[in-house]
């Protein structure tokens, strides 16, 4: 049976919990460029995945994104969540029911936080009950005090307040899908790092769909359950899981996109107990010790800084359960790297 | 050639005094009715040419060529078609307060960053509601500037309406000229002039006012 537009907006916007995103053959040229800003450029987002778009400015990552909520409208292709296509929806009344938060926050200075974060709302014609009760909620979940906060102005605000806000802002109707434009581009880079904590608690319990776009490759990797690493025309050079990624970049770009230390980079994201942790007598001791739920480079950070051969690996009590060393850190990532130096292969082992 | 004596002045103010109220009555309706036409005209002109570019320059280049007829000569070619009075006034005084008003009210549309703008359409507002949530509450404080300007102009300019019969204090000083050398020539044309600078300044702290209690609090300064 057809749907009507309207009725196709409304299930998407019941399907709060992430929905799932798919960009087919989609293309944006403009009229007086010769070379298309996204060519021919298909992905699928599964729901509450969160997709890093990375590349360097004007590959056509923000372009690609835009295309989703039709702040840009593509030149070809088609775009559909959860299988309804969004081309034939009204822009406007999708827009609402999809999370937008961009680098330069975009706060209305006329409005308090909580009328910033009500315009949603308020355009889908909530109760002013519901509305408040939800304003609430918000600023709660993104650590602002209601009660200190919810009636000040956006000037009054520190840059990193401000990106909260932005973030409750785009929540405010619990949209399935959030699109994200460097958010935390702007913020320095102490306040970046704890944005990015919270950001990935807050996703781990909202489990929205998200299309996160960045141009720094360690957020990609903090961030992404999968990363898009994307060249000009927003051509997809490699798309997989950041460990596989660093692990195995599929071409010299990607490559050289990682950078230097993917080995450093791969550290973080594997936790202590994932080495084969030795007996807690081979540590020499020594009041440094690791927790079982820090990452290998925790590890190896505390490594280098105490200059020891092993230290005691404890467990949430703070009861020894092992040793970490150098070597059983290695033998992780020799473990996952099919090409580690034990089984290389002639032509690559004379790379540098 | 008439002294000045101070006491003859009080004793014209005393004797005069219900026609100066009158007076200042008249002059400030006639600048209050010429500035709400003038606010209607060009905040919706500017709402609707601030974001194409050539009826945008065209209207402002306009405004600015009616604002350098000089006021008389303007009086002067309104009469043949709409006579003596109150009408030829409003029109002329409506046609000086357009271009600060149309000007400020594009300059402050389009000033709105394009941060603020980009999320707004992102979040689902339509043009409309851009513009009436967003683009002229964050203008609002700009627009009133322009109305500020355009009051002053206006009060100055009304005084010269009395040359085409119009009202307020013009009167008294176009009277005082046109009788010099008789007793209370000077105090015709004083009363006038001094009563047309007070309502000037009296005005001007009106609108700081005006623009301090209707703008936001997150926008001021």
């Amino acid at each position: 049976m057809p749907k009507t537009p309207a009725t196709a907006i409304l299930q998407i916007a019941r399907n709060t919990s992430g929905a799932r995103i798919v960009l087919d053959q989609v293309t944006k040229s403009y009229a007086n460029q010769p070379v298309a800003a996204v060519e021919n450029f298909s992905i699928a987002a599964e729901p509450g995945e969160l997709i890093m778009f990375v590349g360097p400015s004007g590959c056509g990552k923000t372009t690609t994104m835009k295309m989703i909520n039709r702040i840009i409208e593509p030149t070809s292709g088609s775009i559909s969540i959860d299988g309804r296509d969004v081309l034939s929806l009204d822009p406007h009344e999708l827009r609402r029911h999809i999370g937008y938060v961009i680098q330069q926050i975009g706060l209305f200075p006329h409005m308090t936080i909580a009328e910033n974060i009500a315009v949603v709302p308020k355009l889908l014609g909530w109760t002013k009950e519901k509305t408040a009760d939800r304003i609430d909620e918000l600023l709660t979940t993104v650590e602002l005090d209601p009660r200190e906060f919810a009636h000040r102005y956006p000037k009054q605000l520190s840059g990193g307040q401000q990106q909260r806000v932005g973030v409750a802002r785009a929540l405010a109707a619990d949209p399935p899908v959030m699109l994200m434009d460097e958010p935390f581009g702007a913020t320095d880079p102490i306040t970046r790092e704890k944005l990015q904590a919270e950001f990935l608690r807050l996703q781990e319990t909202l489990g929205k769909t998200i299309i996160f776009v960045t141009h720094d490759f360690d957020e990609a990797v903090r961030l992404g359950d999968r990363i898009a690493v994307l060249s000009g025309r927003s051509q997809i050079e490699q798309f997989d899981t950041p460990a596989n990624i660093l692990a195995a970049p599929a071409n010299d770009y990607v490559a050289s996109f990682i950078g230097h230390g993917a080995a450093i980079k791969r550290l973080t994201l594997i936790p202590v107990t994932e080495a084969r942790l030795g007996p807690a007598s081979e540590s020499s001791g020594g009041p440094v010790t690791v927790r079982a739920t820090d990452s290998l480079r925790d590890a190896l950070d505390s490594l280098v800084l105490t200059g020891l051969g092993a230290l005691t690996v404890l467990d949430f009590d703070g009861v020894a359960i092992g040793s970490i060393s150098m070597e059983r850190i290695s033998a992780v990532l020799g473990a996952q790297v099919p090409s580690a130096p034990t089984g290389l292969p002639p032509a690559a082992a004379d790379r540098p | 050639m008439t002294q000045f004596d101070f006491g003859r002045l009080l004793h014209f103010w005393e004797t005069r005094g219900p026609d100066i109220v009158g007076l200042v009555v008249e002059h400030i309706s006639v600048v209050a009715v010429s500035l709400l036409i003038a606010m209607i005209i060009g905040v919706g002109v500017g709402m609707l040419v601030w974001d194409r570019p050539l009826p945008r320059s065209t209207v402002i280049a306009a405004a600015g060529v009616a604002l350098t007829i000089p006021s008389l000569a303007m009086l002067a070619l309104l009469i043949p078609t709409f006579g003596l009075g109150w009408t030829p006034t409003i029109i002329a005084l409506v046609m000086y307060s357009l271009l600060p008003i149309v000007r400020n009210t594009v300059v402050g549309l389009r000033e709105v960053a394009p941060a603020v703008m980009e999320s707004a359409t992102g979040m689902g507002m339509n043009k409309f509601t851009v513009l009436f949530r967003v683009q002229l509450p964050i203008a609002w404080p700009i627009i009133l500037t322009g109305v500020r300007v355009a009051a002053q102009l206006t009060i100055g300019v009304a005084a010269i309406a009395a040359y085409v019969a119009g009202p307020g204090l013009g009167t008294f000083i176009f009277r005082g000229l046109s009788s010099l050398g008789s007793v209370n020539a000077l105090n015709f044309a004083l009363t006038g002039t001094l009563g047309v600078v007070l309502l000037a300044l009296i005005v001007d702290a009106l609108f700081v006012a005006i623009t301090r209690y209707s703008t936001s609090k997150g926008l001021r300064a």
